[in-house]
């Protein structure tokens, strides 16, 4: 449902100019990327255009794909967000941290919050992190790159510190105390779909509702655009700052638990770097790094795009060195086919 | 060739001096508006020629096609005699042209001998020879009589100093020719002074001044020719000694420059906007932008500001609208204090500006010129968490109507319209927040006289439905067309009122563009 109603709103922009092929072919240039690595790939294996294959590429995606899409709306302000690789790990440390039981000496006692309150608790701590960022970035103006940086090693940092450096491998609970379900993000389908890919929709669906329908989207597009027009147009240009951050920790804390259910365990490490294939999936998709332009199925096809091109090269037996060579020349490509695009509209 | 013959010519013989560059029928087109139409102008030798015209007058484009910035349409240009082509700013410095823009263009962040020497460093086997830098430029600031050293940061230096270190970076070329673009806008009475000093040491030495400003009486004490443009026709042009001020605003203005009359008919209304004692504390932190300033508007009265540019109208409507915040006074709404509120709560109030500089702070490039319309009224047409489509549309379908943007459609970017239509789109986008004051700043900037006509237009109708129009304006013949009064503003404070009695000449007087003796 995300991938039609913003491929509506693409058709919307597309019929602004006048039609040519070329024009055509670069708009929708994500998804000829897809449909070719996906056809170069099942010619070179017989494995990878099954959908056993498929399921399990897009639950790998499912961790990317949730982070590109707050990155999306992060990069759609104006701003970045550096921190969401650390954010991620921090939150499935939390997490894991919850699911062990927190002892309160002064009552002396060990709670054993039930998952759902593992979720809402590692969420809130994303929301938090992000408001961090926000408040930062709109209230005192620090550069959103340099903000987030310094996000990144603080949430590391404490990620380390409160596992000193361990990984929580007991995430699965005890019956006796009602804490069991963890693995459920991570392992169980419905209908056949695993939970992964499942969040990722109802994330992308949620999150491009808002885009298009919501005043908020409007708001979005319009302070990323220009926020000086957008705040003499009475658009609360710092609110919407702090909230595409938050929206982008939360995006991070749900990524987290997918990823330490997937795992079965929390790693402190995790999610290292993961905020530069989030930010290439972003670019992939087609939005620009500058603010206001860029959709929901574009940045999905740029996690799509990454994430099948390097679960191919595993199939087919290519070094994991190679991938990281393709994975660059696809990103420096996407941005100087943007580059283009938003440069000839420019001039016209 | 620029012999220092100084005393070869008394004043009496100005008229007669050497024409060292000679403009002859120029025209320049951008599309279908003609910026100059067959335009002659000479430069003399040793002289200051200065160029007058309101803004639009095409006075920039002049001076841009003598500095090879950009090349006529049809029309030849004339170098000591010699037809010549100048297609861009190195040839043109090559031939000893240079140009000083209005804004600076100097790197802030260097030294001022690097910033002379910029681009064209003196090369030795060793690197760049520094010390031979530093030396020309120390002989530079000697000649020009200015103590700044050398390897002084250029922002740390005052604006005038600045301003030295561009005529110093042109004349370390060996310009002949010197073209200064509103020199004097952001100086100091006494800066001002020091640059005279140095145009008339520069004129001793052969050089030629091109000299453009708005301050009518102070280009006078220092001018030998006078050339007026309007609308790209050369109008008059004259020697020192047959010119005054009022024969350059006569010819300045025309005397047939109808944009349409006031409104009248009705009676106004209550007060709708209330300024009292409004001070707003300048940017660069010294002194106030706007000083004390009191202010009625009634609903249904068109108020129009005038000044010069740093007169304090940007700053009075922004803090207005909320962008800059008051050290002193109040601002009251139908009575009401609005001090406390932000930007978004003035306009659910009722109170909107349409700002000076539309491309920085009035569109968003990214977004088509339907949504741009409906910009400020998103919450018109929300109904809970959505937007709805068929609410939206009917705002921007009657904007579109209002305010009359020839466009494609509601889907067409916001860069595919001309300039005039672009304002339209921000008035409009204004409009449509149903306000009750609007408060425009410069409206009719870098737009033809046919939009500007229909910008009036549009608010002489609104006023007539009682709401209450304030806009300032830098072209004096705008404050005739529609305002039912005229308020003058000069250095941050109210000058002179004008209602019905008010000539050209009495507000350019009040405005300060003729320094009151």
């Amino acid at each position: 449902m995300a991938i039609t109603s913003s491929a509506g709103k693409g058709q919307e922009k597309g019929t602004s100019g006048s039609f040519s092929l070329i024009q055509f072919m670069l708009e929708g240039r994500a998804f000829f990327a897809l449909i070719a690595i996906i056809a170069i790939f099942s010619m070179l294996s017989p494995h990878y255009a099954t959908l056993g294959n498929f399921l399990i590429m897009s639950n790998h995606v499912a961790i990317y794909g949730t982070l590109s899409i707050g990155m999306l709306l992060v990069i759609l302000s104006g701003g970045i967000d550096l921190s969401v690789g650390s954010v991620l790990g921090l939150c499935g440390v939390f997490a894991g941290f919850l699911m062990q039981g927190v002892t309160l000496p002064w009552a002396g006692v060990i709670l054993y919050p039930p998952v759902w309150a593992v979720v809402v608790l590692t969420i809130a701590l994303g929301a938090f992190v992000g408001f961090v960022n926000g408040a930062l970035v709109a209230w005192f103006k620090v550069p959103a790159f340099v903000a987030t940086l310094g996000s990144l090693y603080v949430a590391r940092g404490v990620a380390l510190l409160m596992t000193n450096g361990l990984t929580f491998n007991n995430l699965s609970g005890d019956p006796s105390l009602g804490n069991t379900g963890f693995g459920w993000l991570g392992f169980n389908r419905l209908l056949g779909m695993p939970i992964g890919v499942i969040e990722l929709a109802v994330v992308s669906i949620i999150v491009a509702l808002m885009l298009m329908r919501a005043s908020f989207g409007r708001w979005l597009y319009a302070a990323g655009g220009n926020a000086r027009a957008a705040e003499l147009s009475g658009v609360p240009v710092k609110r919407v700052q702090i909230t595409v951050y938050m929206l982008s920790g939360i995006c991070a804390a749900i990524a987290g638990l997918v990823l330490s259910s997937q795992l079965t365990s929390a790693g402190p490490t995790a999610g290292t770097s993961y905020e530069l294939t989030a930010i290439a999936a972003v670019v992939v998709g087609g939005a620009s790094l500058m603010g206001g332009r860029g959709t929901v199925t574009g940045t999905l096809l740029g996690a799509f795009v990454i994430g099948f091109l390097s679960d191919g090269l595993v199939i087919i037996g290519i070094s994991s060195y190679w991938q990281t060579v393709f994975t660059g020349a696809v990103i420096v490509l996407a941005v100087m086919l943007n580059s283009i695009q938003y440069g000839g509209k420019v001039k016209s | 060739m620029n012999a220092p013959d100084a005393d070869a010519r008394p004043a009496g013989h100005l008229d007669k001096a050497e024409v060292v560059l000679a403009a002859r029928n120029v025209s320049k087109s951008f599309g279908a508006v003609h910026a100059l139409k067959a335009v002659n102008f000479d430069v003399h030798r040793g002289q200051v020629t200065t160029l007058f015209g309101e803004n639009g007058a095409g006075k920039s484009t002049l001076m841009k096609i003598l500095s090879g910035i950009q090349l006529p349409s049809s029309g030849e240009l004339i170098l000591d005699g010699q037809p010549i082509e100048i297609a861009s700013t190195v040839e043109a410095r090559d031939l000893g042209i240079s140009i000083i823009h209005q804004e600076l263009s100097l790197a802030p962040n260097m030294n001022v001998r690097d910033n002379i020497f910029m681009g064209r460093e003196i090369m030795s086997s060793a690197g760049v020879n520094f010390a031979e830098e530093e030396r020309q430029t120390r002989a530079l600031m000697r000649e020009l009589e200015e103590e700044i050293d050398p390897l002084t940061t250029v922002e740390d230096l005052r604006l005038g100093q600045q301003q030295i270190v561009e005529i110093a970076r042109a004349l370390s070329v060996n310009s002949r020719i010197l073209i200064m673009d509103e020199p004097t806008s952001a100086l100091s009475a006494s800066e001002v002074e020091v640059l005279f000093k140095v145009i008339n040491d520069l004129k001793a030495k052969g050089v030629s001044i091109v000299y453009i400003s708005h301050h009518l009486e102070e280009a006078l004490t220092i001018t030998d020719h006078a050339v007026v443009l309007r609308d790209g026709e050369m109008t008059a042009q004259g020697p020192r000694a047959e010119i005054n001020l009022e024969w350059i605003v006569r010819n300045m203005v025309g005397e047939n420059f109808d944009l349409g009359n006031p409104p009248v008919g009705y009676e106004l209304g209550a007060p709708a906007l209330e300024l009292k004692g409004l001070t707003v504390p300048a940017a660069s932190g010294a002194g106030n932008a706007v000083n004390k300033l009191d202010l009625t508007v009634k609903a249904g009265e068109i108020v129009c500001i005038y000044g010069l540019m740093g007169a304090g109208r940007t700053e009075t409507m922004e803090c207005v609208a909320g962008r800059l915040h008051a050290s002193e006074g109040q601002i009251l709404l139908h009575g009401r204090d609005i001090g406390h509120l932000s930007i978004a709560g003035r306009i659910a109030a009722g109170l909107v500006l349409v700002p000076e500089d539309r491309q920085r702070d009035g569109l968003v490039q990214s977004m088509t010129v339907g949504r741009n319309l409906s910009l400020a009224s998103i919450r018109d047409f929300t109904r809970g968490v959505f937007t709805n489509r068929r609410d939206e549309a009917e705002i921007v379908d009657r904007s579109i109507r209002e305010v009359m943007v020839k466009t494609d459609g509601p889907g067409a970017p916001i860069g595919s319209l001309s300039g005039g239509n672009q304002q339209k789109v921000v008035i409009g986008k204004m409009l449509a927040t149903r306000p009750s004051v609007i408060l425009l700043d410069e409206p009719s900037r870098g737009i033809d006289v046919g939009a500007k006509a229909e910008v009036f237009r549009i608010l002489a109708d609104h006023a007539r439905d009682g709401m209450a129009v304030v806009y300032s304006t830098s072209e004096v013949g705008e404050c005739l067309a529609i305002a039912h009064r005229i308020i003058v503003m000069h250095r941050g404070r109210i000058a002179a009122q004008f209602t019905d009695d008010a000539t050209k000449e009495a507000i350019m007087a009040a405005s300060g563009e003729s320094l009151v003796a």
